[in-house]
């Protein structure tokens, strides 16, 4: 099963998760308003604790015909999308059976795991976790493809460009809101990104 | 046209368009954006307050001169704004008076969770409810006429949910002209709460909360959905979309305003179903009130009272209840208990850090976790502490913060302890926006009785933790402006303090010698800790490195709690990405060995 294809569902519960800085948040929005342009209700929620910088970050964003509740309930995420391994691996219970799972290859440890007091998974038993819940995990190169671009701050971008595979959204309507949001300069560079993101999909699940 | 919008913007917008003249705040999650999204606007007044209690005094006078205005803060910056609170619930209002409290249910980012509404009941105010960011655009445009039709300020109360989720609002209203002239017509019978007035105002209160009651009869966002019979929920807030995604056949009684309740309504609506559940979040505040009313529900024995809601904890109480079925739900995957979690940090180069890390070794706190020794078992050195950022000290490898109960605490309660007879040096840490909030009158205390306490002041030229609002040492105003600037070390040395001193916060030598000097000095002292915010300042161009030569590893470059500096469980290295380089280089200096430099000179000496 290559699990690619546009889903058809006339609710999608969207899970943005990743490290506070990677600019998940903007995603998110982004997602949530090419949403509201196709026509759909849109709710969308974030939680991020006290901090400015280096916690969890995590959004949902909910779309329907109609939605009441902007938190997702446990065990209905249809696609999760992991900016960073763990904060992506974490939320494995939140997923419902044969979610997508789009997950960066890449990993921050935290404090806690440069000071020696805890372990950062080794990517068999990530993807091992998941597989509990689900087969279609699409691990792809995210930091790495954006790093060779020349910014890596147009990973969210570049994750957008992945999620927009599965979503029933043109193109163009992406591509709007991301310009809408950013300023002219970058426009450029993160179409390339995001065209990155939609290409590398095609050959990156993980069987 | 739609338009996706948090809470606080749907309310800041809804609140322009109403014909909103003044808005005031102090910056606390979850309320902070709702005086950012009115910053921009030109036609408006909008400030930063110096604290809660001056936003609401402020707000007040605003009022009086007929003009609508809102003072917004978090549920604990009511705490500070109660005095005025109350007496403005007294005094009543002249143009429509709005206060937003944004309660944190969860505590994702307070120290401790309380149900404001409790506050309206007190001062016998109306409060009204949003479920989502429409209805929190909708009501405003009513708080402002509840307020003046009733001569009453309104509580406008949202949550953490409702403040910062974002849904679909419909933007196309406009702004409601001002027609009132801005005057302030003399009536001291109204505004002069001597007793004598304050005698003849107090009947006033209780007649108003009788024509609010009537009012809420007929109060368009006091609505009953009709479905089943079998089940009824009364829902307010967040809450009620929780309830509607649950119980998607259920008849609904949604109240948009929770004080005073309309009377006949709820009988009206107990009569058509046969049985109710009250579904809201923390405290018992809708359900007490019906029972009163010799209505049966039942709400707390199956909805939590602790912490946020969801559909979750709400579909767990309809199957406790019996309405729901008891659904097989997925076997939970099990996840490794040891998965590490990632709590918020100091960021890379934060200003913060240094100073706690001298506090840190002064006070013998200074332990890696996974030591022989893991707690300290007495430090020589007592360190109360406020909030903000660097209560974020207190988590290991700093282990340098001992207490922190509410904005200001940490001066007074370093008095306290040093009165009580203490047997530590006590040093109180507090950030400069919090001091300028509420740590001057405490400091005040130190002065006028002897106390011999250290107190520092963080001074990162900002207000950090909310997002880097300016505040009044900053010297710019809510709306870009340039003002007058607190200068805080003359503040300090006005009220009597001799031993003033400013040490620059990415100076460890400096630091170690001004903390050393007011330790062992016996009289109050203050230090300023200057350095800007890392996350305003723009990264160096020569990050840190490790010259692994001469490294031997002690891991006392770890201690920092640096997130840029990272260790493989052998070999400590800097991620140059993080590093703030030449701006911070607080890991360069503490190196017993030197063997941290900008890796500019590292690359020439390994050629060596």
């Amino acid at each position: 099963m290559t699990g690619l294809g546009k889903l058809t569902a006339d609710k999608y519960d969207l899970l943005i998760t990743g490290v506070g800085g990677q600019g998940n948040i903007l995603a998110s929005d982004i997602a949530g308003e090419v949403a509201l342009a196709a026509g759909y209700d849109v709710k969308k929620t974030d939680t991020l604790g006290m901090a400015q910088r280096g916690g969890s970050v995590i959004s949902h964003v909910r779309i329907g015909k109609k939605v009441f509740s902007p938190l997702i309930k446990d065990g209905e995420v249809d696609i999760l999308l992991a900016f960073e391994k763990l904060e992506g691996v974490r939320w494995t219970n939140s997923l419902k059976p044969d979610a997508i799972v789009i997950m960066n290859n890449y990993a921050q440890p935290p404090l806690s795991v440069s000071l020696g007091v805890d372990r950062y998974p080794s990517d068999k038993e990530v993807v091992e976790i998941l597989k509990m819940r689900t087969d279609r995990i699409f691990l792809v190169d995210g930091t790495t493809a954006v790093t060779k671009l020349g910014n890596v701050r147009t990973l969210n971008i570049f994750m957008l460009g992945c999620l927009s595979r599965f979503m029933p959204f043109e193109v163009e309507t992406w591509e709007k809101s991301i310009h809408e949001h950013l300023p002219g300069r970058l426009h450029k560079i993160n179409s390339a990104a995001f065209e990155l993101g939609r290409k590398e999909i095609n050959n990156v699940h993980v069987e | 046209m739609n338009k996706l919008l948090s809470g606080n913007e749907a309310i800041a917008l809804g609140a322009y368009h109403a014909g909103l003249g003044v808005a005031t705040a102090y910056p606390g999650t979850p309320s902070t954006e709702i005086l950012e999204a009115l910053a921009p606007y030109e036609d408006i007044y909008a400030e930063w307050s110096t604290n809660e209690k001056v936003a609401l005094e402020v707000g007040l006078g605003a009022c009086y001169t007929g003009v609508r205005t809102m003072v917004s803060m978090k549920h604990v910056g009511l705490n500070v704004a109660a005095d005025p609170f109350l007496a403005a619930a007294t005094t009543g209002i002249n143009g429509g008076l709005v206060i937003v409290s944004a309660d944190d249910p969860g505590i994702h980012s307070s120290q401790g969770e309380q149900d404001n509404r409790h506050y309206a009941k007190l001062a016998k105010v109306p409060v009204l409810e949003p479920t989502d960011s429409q209805s929190a655009y909708d009501l405003m445009s009513s708080a402002f006429e509840i307020s003046e039709k009733f001569d009453t300020p309104v509580m406008l109360r949202t949550t953490t949910r409702i403040s910062h989720s974002k849904s679909v609002v419909n933007i196309s209203g406009e702004r409601h002209p001002l027609t009132k002239k801005v005057s302030f017509p003399r009536d001291v019978q109204k505004y002069v709460m001597l007793p004598v007035n304050a005698r003849i105002r107090r009947p006033n209160i209780e007649e108003r909360l009788v024509k609010l009651a009537e009012y809420s009869e007929t109060f368009p966002f006091n609505t009953i959905e009709h479905g089943v019979k079998q089940l009824g929920i009364i829902a307010s807030g967040i809450s009620y979309q929780y309830a509607r995604e649950v119980f998607p056949r259920a008849s609904f009684l949604k109240l948009g305003m929770t004080y005073p309740l309309p009377v006949r309504l709820l009988h009206e609506f107990a009569g058509s179903v046969r049985q109710i559940l009250v579904v809201e979040e923390l405290d018992p505040f809708l359900e007490e009130s019906i029972k009163v009313l010799g209505i049966y529900v039942v709400g707390k024995e199956f909805i939590p009272r602790i912490g946020e809601l969801n559909v979750d904890a709400v579909n767990a109480a309809a199957e406790k209840m019996g309405v729901l079925k008891t659904k097989i739900s997925l076997p939970q995957v099990k996840i490794p208990a040891d998965l590490p979690k990632r709590p918020p940090l100091l960021c890379p180069g934060c200003p913060h850090s240094s100073m706690f890390y001298v506090l840190a070794s002064a006070g013998q706190r200074l332990k890696l976790p996974g030591a022989k020794e893991k707690e300290f078992k007495e430090s020589p050195l007592t360190i109360t502490g406020d909030i903000g950022c660097y209560t974020l000290a207190t988590y290991p490898p700093l282990n340098a913060m001992d207490t922190t109960a509410c904005m200001g605490a940490s001066i007074g309660q370093a008095i306290g302890m040093e009165k009580a007879g203490l047997n530590t040096k006590i040093a109180a840490v507090i950030g400069d926006s919090t001091f300028l909030h509420s740590g001057i009158t405490p400091l005040i205390d130190a002065v006028y009785n002897q106390s011999k306490i250290t107190v520092i002041i963080l001074d990162n030229g900002t207000t950090a933790m909310t997002g880097h609002q300016e505040h009044p040492a900053t010297g710019v105003s809510a709306q870009g402006k340039k003002v007058g600037q607190v200068v805080l070390e003359d503040l300090v040395k006005g009220l009597g303090i001799k031993d003033v001193k400013v040490v620059d916060a990415f100076n460890i030598r400096e630091l170690r010698a001004a903390v050393k000097d007011s330790l062992d000095k016996p009289e109050l002292s203050v230090i300023i800790s200057r350095g800007a915010c890392a996350v305003r300042t723009p990264r160096g161009v020569d990050p840190s490195a490790i010259d692994e030569e001469r490294c031997n590893q002690c891991d006392i470059c770890l201690l920092i709690g640096c997130p840029a500096i990272q260790s493989d469980g052998k070999q400590p290295s800097i991620d140059p990405l993080m590093c703030m380089g030449e701006k911070c280089t607080i890991c360069q200096q503490i190196c017993p060995k030197q063997a941290i430099k900008p890796s500019s000179k590292l690359k020439i000496g390994a050629k060596k």
